[in-house]
């Protein structure tokens, strides 16, 4: 079979070769898709709903195989897609650990490593307590935080050092007050911990809470994003994503929001690159990919080339200033 | 009852042929999953996830939870046949069910095995139907405190029961907890014990060091003692099945106690793995051939599956209505419910009445088509045994290789698997049990950071773990575990003094 496989794709090659570079590029075997992250989150999820709707709608000859190597933060990931110098048949899902992971331990990768593809979407963070408490914006929320004085309320979050706890610490210095922040593996986990009201609040996902949301175990204050997010369709009985004011309306000065994009080895040929571009752009084309982003209230940016690669680094370099400020930073031996 | 009305009418939508032939074939895949180790049930449900997008919902999860049954029948398979657990939950099986199968007793094992993982997940779907809404709120009481104390309970229960010298299995158990400290620390987000080895980033695999210290070292062990594979005696008896289950009935309080176990940790959700071996320790405990356990007991077969089975079907319920999953299969299911666009969580019985008891109902079909399955396969099962050593154990290594590839599609990993082999082989050699070491290295990492979550929410004050009667009671009966042997002991003794003291 793999003989077999070899022989086909050496052939396709050649036809390839003889054509010249007229011929688009294309896949002469199947793509691994990288996910470093565990099985069940959100970029596991977004992973392998491009795989089902890339086999449903026949967008690609080949199939996509996703594979999570989640190990080390996502680092695991990160170092086999940065090992694999002009591999064309692997490209990796980012989350904020691309950023976050190298900056505070040190693991020896960087998104130079790699070649930006594109920008699938920009993931949203809210702002939730439980649904029984008496806040109901986040002045009130974090007024009652600073009048009980530091280390009382607990923030709930997805892992340590990561996004949840910049948005955190980001909090308390603009309020001047401090939270205690507790990491736990996933974010259905954080939601669910805040429904049993272990913790206070959380900066959850949308699509991580929206079951809460939906069901009144859970509030909404605000959105970390510079605008509200879209969608106007009713989720609860009486609000949409839409009526969520942004965290600089109730008077948090943060904007964050997390990549969802892709990236691919370095040295690969630009036609390769246009290959998955195209690709991901038939994928977000699809009516099923328009629902996942209204369920998930996602902020639907898409960028590639030149523009993707700015943004890219524009990003890097808020991370380590939030970093920096936080004191996230490994320690440089 | 409104739950029998909904449960028939969900039977109506599971008994379409299309979903039985679905069930059927789920119900295969599973068990082919379940006996390559590493493969595993949730990288079995991933990779097939895509291809049900194309089914209605219901046909899709109907076959996946087939596979994830199928892979729950089939984790015992390789346990109790060659002491290789396909699948963490099935590492307990292995403790008397692969001595079973060295005296020759491998049909009884797989039939006791089966049959009790079905009574297993039969108690725990009765328990889904009728109880449902009730204990997805229960789940909802477990922080870190609670979690902690269930960790707890598991270790205590499965220490304080064992035998053998205490020291030998505190220096085992101490060896698997720094070995799952190895990795990413999520409490502080840095590396621990990686020596600045990137290969040593996401630590040991639990599944690589199982195959290696159980499957590995049963071969080097097989070897020096003559290349013989004890396990030929096995006859093929197709009558085996209705012998076992004669047998069966008289550990009846086994099997409530391990469905109990099970059905609890399932929802916490604290997950298959532990139930069983928790299952396995209290059944060591409380039976009354407790001393016997590990020399190739029925009773040691039946607590751990029966448990796992429980556990394992208890998981989807607070997966579906609460979101979280109770296993890494069910994170994939999850994962798969918002693909279909269906939003798991306390609204789905509401909004999805098709789709939930469509799924009750297929757990009761499946299990009872799982059952026929494995049943119907025993005699072939234990008939492996009678190919001599020296083929089989190349196969063996071979399975054992790719299994501890096939976990992060990583060649370090089969040097690893080798490397726990001879640790394997040493630690039997020199009569330190392997059991705690595996239960650490599965259980540390969660029992460590919900040890510390805890203590970052009571800024440092152990109180926390008693501080309500749910957390109190899971302590308080976590220490009586521990000390069990020691009060045991002196009530025997005080029993013995006020028969001797009015004679």
């Amino acid at each position: 079979m793999r003989i077999q496989r070899s022989v086909i794709a050496s052939a396709a090659l050649l036809a390839v070769a003889l054509a010249g570079p007229a011929a688009a590029w294309e896949p002469t075997k199947s793509v691994e898709f990288i996910i470093p992250a565990g099985t069940g989150g959100g970029a596991d999820q977004m992973a392998r709903f491009t795989q089902g709707v890339v086999a449903k709608h026949n967008l690609m000859k080949q199939s996509v195989v996703p594979i999570n190597k989640s190990g080390g933060a996502g680092a695991e990931g990160f170092l086999d897609v940065k090992a694999s110098k002009g591999d064309n048949h692997k490209i990796i899902i980012t989350l904020s650990n691309l950023f976050t992971t190298p900056l505070a331990t040190g693991v020896p990768f960087n998104w130079k490593d790699l070649t930006p593809v594109a920008m699938l979407a920009l993931d949203n963070f809210v702002l939730w307590v439980p649904a029984d408490t008496p806040f109901m914006s986040p002045k009130d929320y974090l007024e009652a935080v600073k009048k009980a004085g530091p280390n009382k309320f607990k923030m709930g979050g997805t892992g340590s050092k990561q996004e949840d706890q910049i948005i955190t610490v980001a909090i308390e210095k603009a309020y001047g007050t401090k939270f205690i922040y507790v990491p736990f593996k996933g974010g259905g986990e954080v939601a669910t911990q805040l429904v049993g009201k272990h913790v206070d609040s959380t900066v959850n996902n949308p699509i991580e809470a929206v079951a809460h949301w939906r069901s009144g175990k859970l509030r909404a204050l605000c959105v970390f994003d510079g605008n509200r997010m879209p969608y106007k369709d009713k989720v609860t009985a009486t609000m949409a994503w839409n009526d969520i004011p942004t965290c600089k309306e109730g008077g948090i000065p943060m904007e964050y929001t997390m990549l969802r994009g892709i990236f691919m080895p370095s040295g690969v040929s630009p036609d390769v690159v246009t290959f998955y571009v195209d690709l991901f752009k038939k994928v977000r084309g699809t009516a099923e990919w328009t629902k996942l982003m209204q369920d998930g209230a996602f902020n639907q940016t898409f960028m590639s080339g030149k523009e993707y690669v700015d943004w890219v680094a524009r990003a890097e370099n808020i991370h380590r200033e939030l970093m920096r400020d936080a004191g996230f930073l490994a320690v440089k031996k | 009852m409104e739950e029998i009305n909904a449960l028939f009418h969900g039977f109506t939508v599971a008994l379409t042929p299309f979903n039985l032939m679905l069930m059927f074939v789920g119900i295969i895949l599973g068990v082919i999953i379940g006996v390559l180790p590493g493969l595993g049930g949730a990288n079995g449900v991933a990779i097939l996830l895509p291809l049900t997008f194309s089914m209605p919902p219901t046909s899709a999860i109907i076959m996946l939870s087939c596979i994830y049954w199928g892979a729950l029948f089939g984790g015992a398979i390789t346990s109790i046949l060659f002491n290789i657990p396909g699948e963490p939950w099935s590492v307990a099986t292995t403790f008397d069910g692969y001595p079973m199968a060295q005296q020759g007793r491998a049909g009884e094992a797989l039939t006791g095995a089966f049959t009790s993982s079905f009574v297993g997940a039969l108690v725990a779907v009765l328990m889904f139907t009728f109880l449902a809404p009730l204990i997805a709120n229960f789940a909802l009481q477990f922080g870190p405190p609670e979690f902690f104390a269930v960790y707890l309970l598991t270790f205590c229960s499965f220490v304080g029961t064992g035998k053998g010298n205490p020291f030998k299995i505190v220096a085992s158990m101490m060896l698997g907890f720094a070995m799952a400290a190895v990795g990413i620390d999520i409490v502080t987000g840095q590396l621990r014990l990686t020596f600045g080895f990137t290969e040593l980033l996401s630590g040991f695999h639990f599944l690589v060091a199982v195959i290696g210290l159980f499957g590995i070292g049963e071969i080097l062990l097989s070897m020096e003692e003559g290349l013989s594979f004890s396990g030929h005696g096995a006859r093929i008896n197709p009558t085996i099945v209705l012998q076992t289950w004669a047998k069966l009935p008289r550990y009846w309080a086994t099997s409530i106690r391990s469905c109990l176990i099970g059905c609890w940790m399932g929802i916490i959700p604290g997950g298959a793995t532990p139930a069983s071996f928790m299952s396995y320790g209290v059944a060591r405990q409380m039976s009354r051939e407790g001393a016997k356990f590990g020399t190739g007991q029925l009773e040691g077969v039946v607590a751990p599956e029966t448990a796992a089975h429980a556990a394992g079907t208890s998981a989807l319920l607070p997966m579906i209505t609460l979101g979280i999953p109770g296993s890494p299969t069910a994170a994939v299911l999850l994962g798969g419910l918002m693909i279909w666009g269906l939003q798991p969580g306390p609204l789905l019985f509401v909004e999805q009445k098709d789709f939930v008891w469509g799924l009750i109902a297929s757990m009761y079909l499946g299990n009872i088509a799982g059952l026929i399955v494995v049943l119907t396969m025993v005699p072939l099962f234990a008939a492996i045994l009678r190919v001599p050593f020296p083929i089989i154990a190349p196969v063996i290594v071979v399975i054992c290789a790719i299994g501890a590839y096939t976990v992060k599609n990583n060649m370090l990993d089969v040097w690893m698997m080798v490397v726990f082999g001879v640790v394997g082989y040493a630690f039997r050699k020199l009569d330190y049990p392997l059991a705690p070491m595996v239960l650490a290295l599965v259980l540390g990492d969660s029992a460590e950071s919900s040890f510390r979550q805890s203590m970052l929410i009571a800024q440092g004050d152990l109180r926390v773990f008693f501080s309500n009667w749910l957390v109190g009671s899971l302590t308080g009966l976590a220490l009586v575990a521990l000390f069990w042997p020691l009060l045991s002991a002196g009530i025997t003794r005080l029993r013995a003094a006020l028969a001797a003291g009015p004679g």
